[in-house]
């Protein structure tokens, strides 16, 4: 017993530990379970759309406007497409350019966040001044005036999306780094004469793992919801399926005034799913690691004894 | 003061930026917009008014500096050239008869999602584990997460079309005069309902919950515990001690909030067809009208930059720590 508590604050294992207990946290949480099969179920279908559903998902194959029925279990659009196969297939363009948006995002985020907090001074003011002009400026305005001038496509509508995303990831990361580059172990690395890239990515950056992984569901949630909004405006890549495309010309063909709500809903319902479990997932990574949030069984119990 | 005056060259900064980013959209994008634009309108404009549109928009032989002192003296003044969608109509007119709509639109929701997810978020907090805090929360993470327009466009076709308690579209009814009569304003009223509605259903949930973790935080404060102990009624500790405090934050949301909901409100706008800023954006997209566009971007920016430099104003007035340095 002595012996382990000695061990503790100096073995590599006191480091891994928290880590340990990071991974066992999130399985043991419900909310995180729940995320993580939702998110996992459309990975599956995303990759395999092209098995169950073989060929252009956009082709015409049956009467327009068919309710839901045994042949056609979501039913058919305006046009006569499957309207299953379009939301199935509609998974592969969202997720894709979704998790895109996010890793991108975030990857800036943590250069930029980790360079401000490590160099500070004037590197610092110039990279917040860049990101708070980013934060401030109105976001979907911004996306709009972008996809405008540039030429359509499913680059320039994961560009647009980088672009406008990145700088909240950048605000979040960067005060964390700060409080971690503050700490001793820092200074002591940077002391013992160790070069920058090093402290940034194998001091500073492991210790703020969580946060990271929480602003990259973030960075997914917004690149999805973005995706469709600008798909549903009609400013993203037309030529492609993707939930915002089905929502897009679903609204163009005036699916909702005809009453086809079986063409309106399902990609809908996929983007709200995915954003749910991927914020699901996030709250169960903030009360594993936040135990201020995590669920008192007995709240304000003095209280009420003491009324007694 | 210091404060104040450090804001102020920031939100300048940032309007600078975005003038440029104005300017430089159309001079460095590849094929030529303006062209495309140029050739949908011909007949339709005096030769010297295309002129005055070329240079703006970059078709331009003189150094590109001369052309940004050039444009830049033209936003100062207010000049933004005439909108080709709806020749001959300056660009500011046009933005003037409807920033208004958004105004009153983005405005209501925001200060009803505000107030509401606020003290939601109070509640749930000095109850922790009480209805409010356990059933809400997952239920407007939920909500929140469907895609803002979806909501809308459901919410259009359930009450709108199917119910038919709520006007579909624009913000009052056709043929009537605008005019400061209760006949108008009801009608007006009728048309907000349900556009602000959405709006303040998907963005409650961002409200109550930073609320709550602020509170939270707050609760554990030993001020809190002296309050208890010196026996003050809970309801008074909760909003003058606990709230109070934990207000903050929220009043830093609220500015972001203004620009999330300018720009937030695009997609409602376009969905209820509401005649304000960010429908005329779209539209001004659709119709290739550069002039109108860029001016649009111009006027929404600044209005979100003048909307944060008030909170700001207000957070010095409210926290007193911010004016000790």
């Amino acid at each position: 017993m002595t012996t382990a508590i000695l061990k503790q604050p100096t073995e590599p294992t006191a480091a891994r530990r928290p880590n340990r207990s990071f991974v066992h946290g999130l399985i043991t949480n419900k909310k995180a379970l729940v995320g993580m099969i939702v998110m996992l179920v459309f990975i599956v279908l995303a990759l395999v759309a092209p098995v169950l559903f073989p060929g252009d998902p956009s082709r015409i194959t049956a009467m327009a406007s068919l309710e839901p029925s045994p042949e056609h279990w979501l039913g058919t659009t305006a046009k006569g497409q499957d309207v299953l196969a379009l939301t199935v297939h509609g998974s592969r363009s969202s997720l894709f350019v979704g998790l895109t948006v996010g890793f991108a995002s975030t990857f800036i985020g943590v250069l930029v966040g980790l360079a401000s907090a490590y160099f500070g001074k004037f590197i610092d003011e110039a990279l917040s001044l860049v990101t708070n002009v980013f934060l401030l400026l109105p976001g979907l305005p911004l996306l709009v005036i972008l996809a405008a001038f540039l030429p359509p496509g499913l680059g320039t509508v994961i560009l647009v999306l980088v672009v406008t995303g990145w700088a909240g990831s950048a605000r979040v990361l960067r005060s964390q780094a700060l409080s971690i580059r503050s700490k001793d172990f820092v200074a002591a690395a940077v002391v013992s004469g160790e070069r920058a890239g090093r402290i940034m990515f194998r001091e500073i950056l492991p210790n703020m793992a969580s946060i990271v992984m929480g602003t990259l569901l973030g960075c997914v949630i917004y690149g999805i919801g973005a995706q469709a909004g600008l798909e549903f405006l009609g400013l993203g890549d037309v030529s492609t399926v993707s939930w915002g495309n089905n929502l897009f010309w679903a609204g163009n063909e005036g699916a909702l005034l005809t009453g086809s709500w079986w063409v309106f809903v399902p990609s809908g319902a996929c983007i709200a799913l995915v954003a749910f479990a991927l914020a699901l997932i996030n709250y169960a990574v903030d009360e594993v690691t936040n135990p201020r949030l995590r669920k008192i069984k007995t709240p304000k119990n003095t209280e009420k004894s003491a009324a007694k | 003061m210091r404060f104040i005056l450090r804001r102020l060259g920031f939100y300048l900064i940032a309007f600078w930026a975005s003038i440029t980013l104005n300017f430089l959209l159309p001079r460095f994008m590849p094929g030529d917009p303006v062209s495309r634009m140029f050739a949908r309108t011909q007949g339709k404009m005096q030769p010297e008014q295309i002129e005055a549109l070329r240079k703006m928009l970059g078709v331009d032989t003189r150094p590109l500096w001369e052309q940004y002192v050039d444009y830049m003296h033209n936003i100062l003044t207010g000049q933004m050239g005439v909108s080709i969608s709806r020749f001959p109509t300056p660009v500011t007119e046009v933005i003037a008869s409807q920033i208004g709509w958004t105004l009153l639109l983005g405005g209501t929701a925001l200060v009803c999602a505000a107030v509401v997810g606020n003290l939601l978020g109070i509640l749930a907090a000095w109850r922790r584990g009480g209805a409010i805090d356990s059933a809400l929360p997952p239920l407007l993470v939920f909500i929140g997460s469907f895609p803002y327009f979806w909501l809308a466009m459901g919410a259009l076709y359930l009450f709108g079309v199917v119910l038919g308690w709520f006007p579909i579209r624009h913000a009052f009814t056709d043929g009537l005069e605008p005019a400061f009569t209760s006949e108008f304003i009801g009608d007006v009223g009728a048309h907000l309902i349900l556009p602000a509605l959405t709006i303040v259903l998907v963005s409650i949930g961002g409200w109550m919950l930073g609320m709550r973790n602020t509170m939270i935080a707050t609760n554990s404060e030993d001020y809190i515990t002296m309050a208890e102990a010196k026996g003050l009624r809970p309801g008074r500790i909760m909003l003058r001690y606990a709230a109070r405090n934990a207000m903050l934050p929220s009043v830093t949301s609220f500015g972001m909030g203004l620009g999330f909901v300018v720009g937030g409100a695009m997609l409602t706008e376009v969905v209820f067809a509401y005649p304000g800023v960010g429908y005329q954006l779209l539209n001004a997209v659709q119709g290739l009208d550069y002039p109108l566009m860029q001016g649009l971007f111009l006027t929404i920016t600044a209005a979100v930059l003048l909307a944060n430099f008030l909170v700001d104003i207000l957070y010095v007035r409210l926290d007193p720590r911010v004016r000790s340095n």
